[in-house]
C-alpha cells in the first residue's frame, strides 16, 4: 500500500455457494486505487469485474458468498472484516456505487427527491427541506433539465439516461472519495453512453474523486481511464497505464481484446473473435486459465499457474512466457 | 384519481346488477312453491293464492324482476318471514356484530401476517423461515370450526378466562366488548394470518432480490430501512391485493365463527334464515354480501393507486 492510495485491495478471493460446494469467483485480486485516480476494469462477462466491485463494499447477497482470503483496506480498516455499522458509514459517504441497469436500480415507488435526500439525511444529518434543496442542486449538477419539477417525480417517468443521471446524483450526493461505476453505460443507447461518460469525467474533475469504471467495452475504457486492469476468469491478467496498454499490450488475452475491437478504417473484414469461451469458475484447467484459448500457448503454461509479475513500475502481466523475458521490454 | 374512482364505480354497476338478479332468481330456483311455504301447512288454496298475489308471484317473470329492482331502488328489501321485522332492520341490528368481528380479525391479521411473512423472507431457508412457514401452513390447513370449538373448550370451559358465547355491544363497555370478541376474532384470523404470511413472504422474496435493494444497501442504509422502507413499500402492492381476499374470507368465515360462538351477526342470521326458508331475509343478506364484496374490491383498486405510483396516471 503506497502512501497516496485511497483503497488497497490485497489478494481478494471471493467464493460463492453452489450446489457442488464453494466455487471461487475471483482469486488473488490485488490493486490500489489512488486518491483522484481513474481506473478502468475491463473483461468479458463472468471475468469477475462486478464481483470485485461489490466485494469492496460487501454488497453480495447474504449467506451465499464468502471472502476466502485477502483484504480491502480503506482508511486504516479492512472493509471485508469491519463491523456492519462501520461499513454502513462508508457506503454512500466515502465510497459510492452506480450500477448497470438504471431501470431496476431505482426504487419504483419512491420519488427521486426521496431517494437522493435519503443519503444526505443519513450521512450529513441535514433536514428534509435542506436535503430537498440539495437534491435539486444535484439534479442540476448531473444536467437534468427542469430539476425542481423532476425532483418530485417517480423513476418510471424518466428515460434510461435520465435515470442513470439520477443514480449518479445519488452516488455523488455526499461527495464520495471513490465512485465505483459498474457498467454504467451498458444498458444505454450509444449517444446517451457518451453523454454519461462525459458527465462522469466532468464530475470527477469537479469533485476530485477517484473513479473506478467497470466495463466490458474497451472503447469506453480507452476514452475514460488513466489506468486499465484487465480481468480474465476471476484473475487480473494485465494492469497498465492506458496508453501503454493500448500501444503495447503484453498479455495474449489483452491482445485478443484489442484485435476484436472494430476499427474505423480497414473496411468490412470479418471481426476477430478470441476462440473458445471463458471457463466456468470451477472448471479444472491445468496452469494458465487462458491457456485453452491462447494462440501462443506453450508447455510451461500448463505446468503451473502464472503469477502476476511486474514488468515495470506501473505494468503487471500474468503470463509466464511473456514475463520470462521481461527484462528486454 | 377522481376519474379512476368514477371509472371503477362505473365498472361495479354491472356486477351489482348481476348479484341482484341472482338474488331475485333465488325465489324461482329453489325447489317448492314459495307461496305454499309462506302460507304455511294449514293454508287453504285460497289463502295460498292470496299470498301469491301479495308477493306478486302471479305476474309475468319480467314484471316481477322489474318490481324487484324498483323496490331495491327504494331501499325496500321486504319483510322477514320468521322475524317480526323488516329485512333491513334485522340486518342493521346484526351488522355491528359482524363488522366488529371482521374488523378486529383484520386488525389482528395485518400486523402479524405481514411481520411474519417479512421475517420469513428475510431469513429465507433458515430455521426461522421453516418455523414461520410451518405455522402458517397449520393456520391455513386447520378447519376453522374445529379449532374454534377447541378454543372454547380450552379458554372458556377449562381455563374460564373468556366467555364461551354471546356478544356485548361496545357501548356497554369496551373491555367487555373485547372479551366477547377476542376469541372469535383470533379464531377467524388464524387462516388469514397464515395466508397473508405466505403471500407477504413470496412478495418480499421477489422484492429483496431486486437491484434497487442493492442500491439501498450501497447508500449505507440500515437493514431496517432497506427492508422496512425500500422492500416493504414494493411488497405492499401485492399485500393490498391479498387484503381484498382477506376481507372476503373474513366475511365468509364469520358465518361459521358466529355460529360456534353464538354471536348474533349477519352470518348467524343468514344461517337461521336458510334453515327457516326465510326467502326475503336470505335475499337481503345475499345482496348485502354482494355489495360488500364489490365495495372491498373497489377499495383495493383505489388503494393500489396510493401504493404504486406507476398505476396513478393510467
Amino acid at each position: 500500500m503506497t502512501a497516496s492510495s485511497l483503497v488497497s485491495i490485497e489478494d481478494l478471493t471471493v467464493q460463492f455457494r453452489t450446489d457442488r460446494g464453494w466455487t471461487t469467483a475471483i482469486e488473488g485480486v490485488s490493486f490500489d486505487v489512488a486518491e483522484g485516480d481513474c481506473v478502468g476494469v475491463v473483461g468479458e462477462s463472468g471475468s469477475g469485474k462486478s464481483v470485485t466491485a461489490l466485494s469492496m463494499l460487501r454488497l453480495h447477497a447474504r449467506g451465499t458468498s464468502r471472502f476466502a482470503r485477502g483484504s480491502v483496506r480503506y482508511g486504516g480498516q479492512d472493509l471485508l472484516r469491519a463491523p456492519e455499522r462501520t461499513l454502513r458509514q462508508i457506503r454512500g459517504r466515502d465510497i459510492a456505487m452506480v450500477f448497470q441497469d438504471p431501470m431496476s436500480s431505482l426504487n419504483p415507488v419512491l420519488t427521486i427527491c426521496d431517494q437522493i435526500s435519503e443519503t444526505l439525511c443519513l450521512h450529513q444529518g441535514v433536514s428534509r427541506a435542506a436535503a430537498r434543496q440539495r437534491a435539486i442542486e444535484l439534479l442540476d449538477l448531473v444536467r437534468i433539465p427542469d430539476a425542481s419539477r423532476r425532483v418530485d417525480e417517480y423513476p418510471h417517468r424518466l428515460s434510461g439516461g435520465m435515470r442513470q443521471r439520477v443514480m449518479i446524483a445519488i452516488a455523488i450526493a455526499c461527495r464520495p472519495r471513490l465512485l465505483i461505476a459498474d457498467e454504467p453505460t451498458t444498458a444505454l443507447d450509444v449517444t446517451i453512453q457518451a453523454q454519461i461518460l462525459e458527465l462522469l469525467r466532468d464530475l470527477r474533475a469537479e469533485l476530485g474523486m477517484a473513479v473506478m469504471l467497470i466495463s466490458h467495452d474497451l472503447g469506453v475504457i480507452a476514452e475514460f481511464a488513466r489506468r486499465v486492469i484487465v480481468m480474465y476468469a476471476g484473475r487480473i491478467v494485465e494492469d497498465a497505464p492506458v496508453d501503454v496498454l493500448f500501444r503495447a499490450p503484453r498479455h495474449p488475452y489483452t491482445e485478443g481484446l484489442m484485435a476484436s475491437m472494430p476499427a474505423l478504417e480497414g473496411g468490412a473484414g470479418r471481426l476477430y473473435a478470441i476462440p473458445g469461451r471463458i471457463p466456468d469458475a470451477d472448471e479444472p484447467i491445468a496452469g494458465c486459465r487462458f491457456g485453452p484459448r491462447c494462440a501462443h500457448v506453450e508447455a510451461i503454461c500448463q505446468a503451473a499457474a502464472p503469477e502476476l509479475v511486474a514488468i515495470g513500475a506501473t505494468h503487471r502481466v500474468r503470463c509466464t512466457p511473456r514475463t520470462r523475458t521481461s527484462g528486454t521490454s | 384519481m377522481i376519474r379512476l374512482t368514477l371509472l371503477k364505480l362505473l365498472q361495479a354497476v354491472p356486477v351489482i346488477l348481476i348479484v341482484s338478479v341472482l338474488a331475485f332468481l333465488l325465489m324461482s330456483l329453489l325447489p317448492g312453491d314459495p307461496a305454499v311455504l309462506i302460507a304455511g301447512d294449514q293454508a287453504t288454496p285460497e289463502a295460498i293464492e292470496q299470498v301469491r298475489r301479495n308477493l306478486g308471484l302471479d305476474r309475468p317473470f319480467l314484471e316481477q324482476l322489474g318490481i324487484w329492482f324498483l323496490h331495491l331502488l327504494q331501499g325496500q328489501f321486504g319483510s322477514s318471514l320468521m322475524l317480526n321485522q323488516t329485512v333491513l332492520s334485522a340486518m342493521a341490528e346484526r351488522l355491528p356484530v359482524t363488522l366488529s368481528l371482521a374488523g378486529l380479525s383484520i386488525a389482528i391479521t395485518l400486523p402479524i401476517g405481514i411481520f411474519a411473512g417479512s421475517v420469513a423472507a428475510y431469513y429465507r431457508q433458515s430455521w426461522v423461515d421453516s418455523l414461520v412457514m410451518g405455522v402458517a401452513l397449520l393456520g391455513v390447513s386447520i378447519p376453522g370450526f374445529w379449532i374454534a370449538i377447541l378454543s372454547v373448550i380450552v379458554f372458556s370451559v377449562i381455563l374460564g378466562w373468556l366467555p364461551s358465547s354471546g356478544y356485548v355491544p361496545i357501548d356497554q363497555g369496551a373491555i367487555e366488548w373485547l372479551r366477547s370478541m377476542i376469541l372469535p376474532a383470533i379464531m377467524l384470523s388464524l387462516f388469514q394470518i397464515g395466508f397473508l404470511a405466505r403471500m407477504t413472504r413470496s412478495a418480499m422474496l421477489d422484492v429483496l432480490s431486486q437491484d434497487f435493494i442493492r442500491t439501498a444497501r450501497s447508500k449505507g442504509l440500515s437493514e431496517w430501512v432497506t427492508v422496512g422502507k425500500h422492500a416493504f413499500r414494493n411488497a405492499l402492492i401485492l399485500v393490498i391485493t391479498t387484503m381484498g381476499i382477506l376481507v372476503s374470507t373474513a366475511i365468509g368465515g364469520s358465518v361459521v365463527i358466529e355460529q360456534v360462538f353464538a354471536l348474533p351477526g349477519i352470518g348467524r342470521l343468514v344461517v337461521q334464515g336458510i334453515l327457516a326458508r326465510d326467502y326475503p331475509l336470505v335475499q337481503g343478506v345475499m345482496l348485502i354480501y354482494g355489495f360488500a364484496f364489490v365495495a372491498i374490491n373497489l377499495a383495493v383498486d383505489l388503494l393500489y393507486t396510493v401504493a404504486d405510483p406507476r398505476v396513478r396516471y393510467d
